[in-house]
């Protein structure tokens, strides 16, 4: 009996070693961590139940059976992040370059289907050359078959991946499909071809940080979420992050107590508005004023930045914000905005995240490369986001609501809530010089008779009261008191429970 | 008494006023411009009249339109302040010809102080101590010898033209004069051209100190001590006190009495300030008279206990000075130190814009003048001076600490601010010690200030504050709902807090008053009511009273304690263990880059991608505040990336344009 817990220590050792201290130390050079140590680091201390340690690949062409690394390149499991479940899978760029075999497939598979018997997150670390060439066509199965799991956990269960090394060709497809998408900077990088084929095929000469870097993809490509600095920090922001989400899509995002008062009154909201129409203001104020504690996880910082999205907590609970930023083009809504805030608000509802919306958003942008790019597909992206949306709706206007982007911006017409407005608030068609040169066209020229004409749609239409004699918006607020109102919204729709009609899915403006 | 006031000002002098004319039961009446619409002072004023665009020249210095405004609303006197009209004769005249009372002194009074010369030539025949000098042109070495010997060594040789050092000689004895005369003189040809030298006496260690007088209409006048404001910055006062450090009594009697004379001789009424020159040996020269109540003149209130613009007004209105010169009396000790909005790890550029979150310190001791409130705005219009934090204590050192303590109390985010130099000035050893000179700025910061100037005390304080911090968010996070039923999860208590490279391992026990930190065997008990997500973590630590400011940021935790901002991370054990292993990002190389020097808008790019650019160009103009900011090549170069379009809001630092 000893000898045989004495091998089984022996050989759980051998497990532990991955691909060997030489390769860890390899790792480390480059200044990443194992994957053992990821694992460490995202887990509470002790939590982690290791899964399939001792699966090897059947693989037997060019030599293989002679290369048998207990756990084939992956690392899977379950464990807890602040006592919460979660099934995390970890390549290990170690053993064979953290290349993906069969059996290392079916591992993330076997993980993926027990983590939706339970309904629980899904973590995925990833750091993998790729495909294991000497299998073949098994590789490329395997890789099937790990999308079409992330498809059906798709709005079942949050999937959330971590890129921590390289992640190329087919392999990018797995964290394409999964909710959230973090990188770490100057270690990972995405692309669906490397820099050696874009050379012979567009004879652009890029290299792999460039063409699919943290940075490239935080903020050109906008396919990641957020870079993060090194392993260390993004392990512990995810951990953090983690805190924001349900289980799964039965579930009510997560609650903390906190002590920070829902009344809390922040006097300094009421002149946040500039008197100048025209000049910005950062509305990241306005949303730090209103989570509770100041804290705010935003997501795509750094991409189309005319809108921001994150999480915070009102009362102890997740709430996706979603907001218009006047610093950037304005607050505009383009492209890029419509899309980044269209699969936020999607996320939120799959998971019932309320969702808060600040709006100041003079419209969609014009231009050639927007209606080129087809800005009509993707701004009803944003529309249909909102429309479909069934969790609680709480909008908040604070200045500008013009034209269609009034509309999209969760309205009271596409089932918003409680909709809120402050008393700087102006719904309308557009902004006043716009109109009186539209209703006026006889006048333009005559600067007077223009200016008086504008000062009169001002007073006439850039206020909250027009809207509000029709019921579109529900009160005018002071901001102030923002906090106390969106917090009371909150928790009266805590119950809220609408259901849209039967239909194998909707057919979202892709 | 008057009825009603008007306060031809702004700002925290503005707000000071008012705040008498209300205890006094007088109305009150704001000006304000365009910038003003919701300053402070607008909103403490009973009436607030509006006086034009934000550019003083068409609004606060505008006669008529104070005078105007004082019609308008009925107000039977004008207070004006400090700067703008305080000093302005002009606006006297308009005043009393529309009959209204000036609360200052009388025409005369600004007028002749007013003037350099004039005002030399009145305190030297009212008795008072003036530098000896000799205004007329020196002959020649002998005659400078000869002069000199009249003044007394040291004393300056300094060229009629000249400026910037050159031509100036300080000589201590004979030769040094001779020897020192013929070098300003060629100096002065080759530099000027005009070879004129003067002499004067040099002043060693100088240190200025001003006495505060108040005088009424009926012939009164009394000196209320004096004010040392020795700690200048390029000539602008940064810290104020009141009594001064330096003076005996017999000096400070000799100094009040010279400085009444000299108001009784220009017919004085009101407050007002005569400032002196001090050396070394307490030796005491006349600079000017200033005919206004003056920005520092909380320390002289708080020492005297008297309220100068309760005196002002009273005097005004006509009513006797209701104290003597015997009544006066200097208790404890006051300390002020102006507040500006500037970054002083830029070289002190000024700053503007929204204060995002302000607030003041409070208790024992501690006054703040200010005229802004959080969600103000500090607008680039007038003088960046945010408030006058002043601290009050039996002595010295009680005043001092007290201000170390306010400072760290005082929350500013929006616009820099200069807390960590007026920490550093107050912790300076020299400082403590009250050797102060006009040079002590140049003196001890030679290079400047920066954040290796910013000496921490204890730095064990922020590193178990922000130890206690995550404690406190790691205990509420293991509350989060969803635990896997009987696995759930208790927060760990002992981690690793790294400061820069710094790693240092600590236990964290909550306790019935707060926590128990372990760090270096040493204990650390921290009483505190402190509570997720307060600006300020306001703590007893082993009986010591801290104030530490804190903020959560993307790696860890921001503190702000004693001048000094610290960056710390709370690791678990194991992730410090292993963040031996990540990679030393050193911080990119900015130097290719344009940056924006502060927010604002980009109206125009000058350049365009592969354009060579020659030093000195124009590259782009931020507007920012309505000013346009005109970027300008460093060096010559070529464009290799243009980032930014025109129309861009650009945050401070971000990248512009990027050269090859």
């Amino acid at each position: 009996m000893h000898e045989i817990l004495a091998e089984l220590e022996a050989k759980r050792e051998r497990a532990r070693l991955g691909g060997g201290q030489k390769r860890i130390d390899a790792q480390h050079a480059k200044g990443k961590l194992s994957a053992r140590e990821r694992i460490d680091l995202l887990l509470d201390n002790d939590s982690f139940e290791e899964w399939d340690m001792f699966v090897e690949h059947r693989c037997t062409d060019f030599d293989m059976d002679q290369q048998h690394v207990p756990g084939d390149g992956v690392i899977i499991g379950y464990g807890t992040i602040n006592g919460r479940l979660v099934f995390v899978f970890s390549q290990d760029f170690t053993v064979f370059g953290g290349s993906l075999s069969e059996a290392h497939a079916e591992k993330i598979c076997k993980l993926m289907d027990q983590a939706m018997k339970v309904g629980a997150p899904v973590i995925g670390l990833n750091d993998s050359g790729g495909a294991r060439i000497q299998e073949g066509v098994a590789s490329l199965g395997g890789y099937a078959d790990v999308f079409q799991r992330n498809v059906m956990a798709s709005g079942v269960i949050p999937q959330i991946s971590m890129v921590m090394g390289p992640c190329a060709g087919g392999a990018v497809y797995s964290p394409a499909i999964t909710d959230f998408i973090f990188m770490v900077q100057d270690s990972s990088y995405m692309f669906v071809t490397g820099p050696d084929v874009v050379k012979t095929v567009t004879h652009e000469t890029v290299t792999a940080e460039e063409l699919g870097g943290a940075l490239t993809h935080s903020s050109k490509s906008g396919v990641a979420d957020l870079a993060f600095a090194n392993d260390v920090e993004a392990l512990s922001k995810l951990r953090h992050f983690f805190n924001y989400l349900p289980a799964n899509n039965r579930e009510k995002p997560p609650v903390w107590p906190t002590e920070d008062p829902a009344d809390r009154i922040e006097m300094s909201l009421d002149t946040i508005i500039p008197n100048d129409p025209n000049k910005p203001y950062d509305m990241k104020e306005v949303i730090l004023k209103v989570a509770d504690e100041g804290e705010f996880f935003e997501t795509q910082v750094s991409y189309a930045k005319n809108i921001i999205t994150g999480f915070i907590r009102i009362e102890g609970s997740s709430v996706g914000v979603v907001a218009n930023q006047p610093m950037v083009l304005a607050g505009c809504l383009d492209i890029d905005a419509s899309k980044k805030a269209a699969r936020f608000i999607r996320f939120c509802d799959a998971f019932n995240i309320p969702v808060l919306t600040f709006v100041d958003v003079p419209g969609f942008m014009p231009g050639t490369s927007q209606e080129y790019g087809g800005i009509i597909k993707h701004g009803a992206k944003l529309l249909y986001a909102y429309a479909e949306c069934t969790v609680p709706k709480v909008t908040v206007i604070t200045r500008k609501a013009y034209g269609g982007a009034y509309d999209v911006m969760a309205s009271k017409h596409l089932r918003g809530d409680a909709n809120l407005a402050w008393p700087t608030a102006e719904i309308a068609v557009m902004g006043p010089k716009g109109a009186v040169e539209i209703i006026f066209r006889k006048d333009i020229g005559d600067e007077e008779k223009i200016a008086a004409r504008t000062e009169e749609y001002r007073k006439k239409f850039a206020n909250p009261f027009i809207a509000g004699k029709r019921g579109y918006i529900d009160d005018v607020i002071m901001p102030h008191s923002t906090r106390k109102r969106v917090a009371r919204s909150l928790a009266m729709l805590k119950n809220k429970d609408i259901e849209n009609p039967w239909r194998k899915h909707g057919n979202i403006p892709l | 008494m008057l009825k009603k006031i008007l306060v031809a000002n702004r700002g925290e002098i503005a707000c000071r006023v008012f705040a008498t004319a209300k205890k006094m039961g007088i109305a009150t009446v704001a000006v304000y411009s365009d910038a003003d619409r919701d300053a402070l002072h607008v909103h403490m004023a009973d009436e607030a009249v509006h006086i034009g665009p934000a550019a003083s020249s068409e609004s606060y210095l505008v006669i008529e339109k104070i005078v105007q405004a004082c019609l308008d609303t009925g107000a039977d006197a004008v207070h004006p302040g400090y700067g703008f009209l305080s000093e302005n004769s002009k606006f006297h005249d308009a005043l009393d010809a529309a009959g209204i009372v000036f609360i200052g002194p009388g025409k005369k009074a600004i007028e002749s102080m007013g003037d350099k010369i004039t005002s030399k030539l009145i305190a030297q025949e009212a008795g008072v101590n003036c530098i000896p000098g000799y205004t007329d042109v020196v002959r020649d070495a002998e005659h400078a010898v000869e002069i000199s010997a009249g003044i007394g060594y040291p004393v300056m040789l300094k060229a009629s033209a000249g400026g910037g050092g050159k031509g100036m000689r300080v000589a201590m004895n004979e030769a040094e004069c001779r020897d020192g005369f013929e070098r300003a003189t060629n100096e002065a040809r080759s530099s000027f051209g005009d070879t004129r030298i003067f002499i004067e006496k040099y002043i060693q260690e100088p240190r200025h100190i001003e006495i505060q007088v108040m005088a009424d209409g009926h012939g009164n006048v009394i000196y209320l001590g004096e004010r040392e404001c020795s700690i200048q910055r390029r000539h602008q006062k940064v810290i104020e006190e009141a009594p001064s450090p330096f003076l005996d009594e017999a000096t400070r009697q000799k100094m009040g009495e010279q400085s009444c004379a000299l108001a009784r001789a220009v017919d004085y009424q009101s407050a007002g300030t005569v400032e002196f020159i001090a050396d070394a040996d307490m030796n005491f020269y006349f600079l000017e008279m200033n005919t206004r109540l003056q920005v520092e003149h909380p320390v002289t209130e708080l020492v005297t206990g008297q309220d100068l613009v309760e005196l002002m007004i009273r005097v005004a209105a006509g009513e006797k000075l209701p104290l003597t010169q015997s009544d006066v009396t200097l208790t404890g000790w006051a300390m002020e130190s102006r507040v500006y909005a500037e970054d002083p790890f830029r070289n002190f550029m000024p700053s503007t814009g929204r204060l995002v979150r302000y607030a003041e310190p409070q208790g024992d001791g501690v006054r703040v003048d200010s005229g802004v409130y959080e969600g103000g705005e500090v607008s680039m219009f007038y003088d960046p001076m945010i408030a006058k934090l002043i601290t009050y204590g039996d002595n010295r050192n009680q005043a001092v600490e007290r201000m170390v303590e306010a400072l760290d109390n005082y929350y500013i985010r929006g616009v820099n601010h200069n807390i960590s130099f007026l920490n550093a000035l107050m912790v300076h050893p020299r400082f403590v010690e009250g050797r102060l000179t006009t040079n002590f700025i140049a003196d001890e910061f030679p290079d400047g200030f920066n954040a290796d100037l910013v000496v921490q005390d204890d730095p064990a304080i922020a590193l178990v504050v922000a130890a206690a911090a995550h404690q406190l968010h790691q205990e509420r996070g293991s509350l989060l709902s969803g635990h896997l039923a009987g696995h759930e999860h208790a927060a760990e208590n002992s981690w690793v807090v790294m400061v820069a490279d710094q790693q240092s391992p600590v236990t964290v026990e909550l306790t019935d008053s707060g926590y128990w930190v372990g760090l270096n065997d040493q204990d650390y008990e921290i009483e505190t009511e402190w509570s997720l997500g307060q600006p300020l973590f306001q703590a007893s630590i082993n009986g010591k009273r801290v104030s530490v400011q804190i903020e959560t940021t993307a790696a860890g935790y921001k503190l702000f304690y004693r001048g000094a901002e610290i960056n710390a991370r709370v690791l678990s054990s194991r992730a410090a263990e292993l963040s031996s292993h990540m990679l030393y990002k050193p911080p990119a190389d900015m130097s290719k880059y344009l940056l924006s020097p502060m927010p604002g808008l980009l109206v125009k790019l000058a350049v365009m991608k592969g354009q060579e650019v020659k030093e000195g160009e124009e590259l782009a103009v931020v507007e920012a505040m309505k000013m346009e900011n005109s970027l300008r090549a460093i060096q010559d170069g070529i464009v290799a990336k243009v980032t930014a379009v025109e129309g861009d809001s650009l945050m401070v630092d971000e990248v512009i344009l990027e050269f090859e």
